[in-house]
């Protein structure tokens, strides 16, 4: 039935079964392998750490670590889909993919110049953020509290967490559409006339920001929830004594004590919302006319669509660059990591 | 926190409107009233999109669009649901997402526990180090990485005789890494809450240190392992890109694909479509909600400290 058969199950499970039995033991002999080298040979006070971390870094070494080098390798070259074969490598290529990024469209259109992109990268991640911490702080707020169907709330307003991404962004797609989807149908159940969502720049825009927010506020209302439930009551109570105004205990006392949990979260939903290709990717494709791409969506629109390889890897640098620039910034301003390394 | 009781209503006025409504200090009837209406209006915006995909599966073929809005349509029928299992592979795309989820997730925990146990417990040089590369790792373009990993699966094959394309493990291998640095940073967080002295005072009586982490820390951390096997799984069963690079026989496709495939036919099939998204979305609903309930521990007890 829809194309699972017997002959298919145990083909499947005799695959995978030796695969997983092969990576258990490959990463035992490798534990092991490390153990006697450190302690044998070097006599080193940290055997066990490095031990337990050395499958786990040799994993990241092939599938995270050389990727990295090799997109740095990349960037220094002219590979294109005109010689994909034999590619050259130079730093004049390096200071020409450079070039390209900061001076030329980067796409098809005018609209996509590295500026105006980022641009709407800034304004796609501060307005997400913005609603998302408004949003969630709120709904937090307001479920913790003792109160009749607190759970279901609470189980309820998880759901747009729980769904997976492509599926959410592609329904969200669906329901823009002018004449066909709720949104619109909803508008003109109350007397307005929505607009043509996905074929207009701005609204295009607006489209987008509202499907990322939708699917962003569980998180954030999950994590503060969290860190009001470790609030003692009787800070609040304190406040409520000298009596402190709703906002001035909320000002004074909740916000002070939220910072350690909002901190790395805001920080989390930044380096999240920048990179978000998903939703800008399947909801309105960057369109119309590039006009709701951000850097990451230009990024893959422009190596894979346009086969620059060279171009792309060094873009991708740049993006990489200007995001852990300003999660730096935010690390150092709210002290986000603070007792990390302790 | 410390929960009062809830007070029980008295009986000879139980009605709903009391039962909802039920005395908290603080809080006017009219305010609990407004709370009420609030998060009744936002859990609508939270599951109305969901209830609408569930809506077009029920539509029969003719009505695909409409301007309805009823969840239940006119000539409601399961007939898209009864198609997507005879006429497509569903289920084999299904079990194949499946197997490659539930091999990721239990590899991935347990790669991330042991050594997020090693960054918890010792300062061994190298430790700053690593663990800003895990974080800076999350920083990356996930374009970024797709040409280097589909490169690398692809010379196992040609040059070590290890096919990866095609092959459940090149998809296991490529998941469980790359979804590693976060696991790790979400359980290094937990550790650090738990007293060291709970693995001292079982090394005294005996315990290896390794026995102290399996007999103590590991059950001690339940929420946050449960945590990272939701975000391992979450990302394995719904993942795209790489799916797409490696598996390229239609009868190694995992789920996203096939729904990718579905969406390219000529006509898109929506209404099959829609019903294929119901039933993937309810297992993996099912285990996020059966697991908010560590959710939340688990996510902020590494940040907040003391």
């Amino acid at each position: 039935m829809g194309g699972l058969t017997l002959p298919i199950v145990t083909d499947s499970l005799k695959s995978v079964i030796p695969v997983l039995l092969i990576f258990i033991v490959g990463a035992v002999v490798l534990e092991l392998v490390t153990y006697f080298i450190l302690s044998k040979v070097f006599r080193s006070r940290y055997v066990l750490p490095y031990t337990l971390l050395a499958p786990a870094a040799v994993g990241l070494a092939a599938f995270v670590g050389w990727p990295i080098i090799f997109n740095v390798i990349v960037a220094f070259s002219n590979w294109r889909l005109a010689n994909l074969l034999n590619p050259s490598f130079g730093v004049g290529y390096f200071v020409n993919n450079i070039k390209a990024v900061f001076t030329g469209p980067l796409l098809n259109t005018p609209d996509s110049g590295f500026f105006i992109m980022f641009g709407r990268t800034i304004l796609w991640t501060v307005v997400n953020l913005v609603f998302h911490v408004v949003g969630g702080m709120a709904l937090a707020l307001l479920l913790n509290r003792q109160m009749r169907l607190r759970g279901l709330y609470r189980t309820l307003l998880i759901v747009p967490w729980a769904i997976p991404q492509t599926i959410a962004a592609l329904v969200w797609h669906g329901e823009f559409h002018q004449q066909y989807g709720f949104v619109n149908l909803m508008l003109a159940r109350i007397g307005i006339q929505g607009p043509a969502w996905l074929s207009d720049g701005t609204w295009a825009f607006v489209a987008v920001c509202i499907t990322n927010i939708w699917l962003g506020i569980p998180f954030m209302m999950v994590v503060i929830l969290g860190g009001l439930q470790s609030i003692a009551g009787e800070y609040l109570e304190a406040a409520e004594i000298d009596g402190a105004s709703w906002w001035q205990s909320f000002r004074n006392v909740t916000l002070p004590l939220l910072q350690p949990v909002i901190g790395p979260a805001v920080a989390l939903g930044t380096i999240w919302t920048f990179n978000n290709i998903n939703v800008i990717f399947l909801v309105t494709g960057g369109g119309p006319s590039e006009q709701t791409n951000i850097l990451v969506t230009g990024l893959y629109n422009a190596a894979f669509g346009f086969s620059k390889y060279g171009f792309g890897a060094a873009f991708s640098l740049i993006i990489f660059a200007i995001l852990f620039a300003i999660v730096a910034v935010w690390v150092r301003m709210s002290g986000a990591l603070q007792g990390v390394y302790e | 926190m410390n929960t009062p009781t809830l007070a029980k209503p008295a009986t000879s006025q139980q009605n709903w409107i009391r039962w909802l409504f039920f005395r908290t200090r603080g809080d006017s009837p009219f305010v609990r009233l407004l709370i009420h209406v609030v998060l009744i209006a936002a859990c609508a915006l939270a599951i109305y999109p969901v209830l609408r995909v569930f809506s077009v599966s029920l539509r029969p073929g003719d009505q695909l669009l409409s301007s309805s809005l009823a969840i239940i349509p006119a000539n409601a029928t399961w007939s898209n649901y009864v198609q997507l299992f005879t006429s497509q592979n569903f289920v084999l795309w299904v079990w194949n997402s499946a197997i490659v989820t539930l091999s990721v997730s239990v590899l991935g925990v347990t790669l991330a526990a042991t050594s997020a146990y090693a960054f918890s417990r010792w300062k061994f040089p190298g430790r700053g180090a690593g663990l800003l590369f895990l974080l800076t790792t999350q920083m990356i373009p996930a374009g970024m990485v797709l040409i280097p990993i589909y490169l690398m699966l692809a010379w196992s094959g040609t040059k070590l005789h290890i096919p990866m394309i095609n092959t459940y493990r090149g998809l296991l291998l490529a998941y469980s890494t790359t979804a590693l640095p976060f696991s790790i940073w979400i359980l290094k967080g937990y550790y650090d809450t738990v007293p060291i002295d709970l693995e001292q005072a079982a090394m005294i009586d005996g315990a290896s240190q390794l026995g102290a982490f399996w007999q103590i820390i590991l059950p001690l951390s339940t929420p946050a392992l449960a945590i990272v096997f939701l975000f391992n799984f979450m990302g394995a069963w719904s993942e795209f890109l790489v799916a797409y690079r490696v598996m390229l026989k239609d009868t190694l496709w995992t789920w996203p694909l096939g729904l990718n495939a579905m969406q390219g036919q000529f006509q898109t099939q929506w209404g099959m479509y829609a019903a294929g998204s119901i039933l993937i979305m309810i297992p993996i609903m099912l285990l996020f909600l059966y697991s908010s309930k560590w959710l939340i521990s688990g996510l902020t007890i590494g940040s907040v400290k003391g």
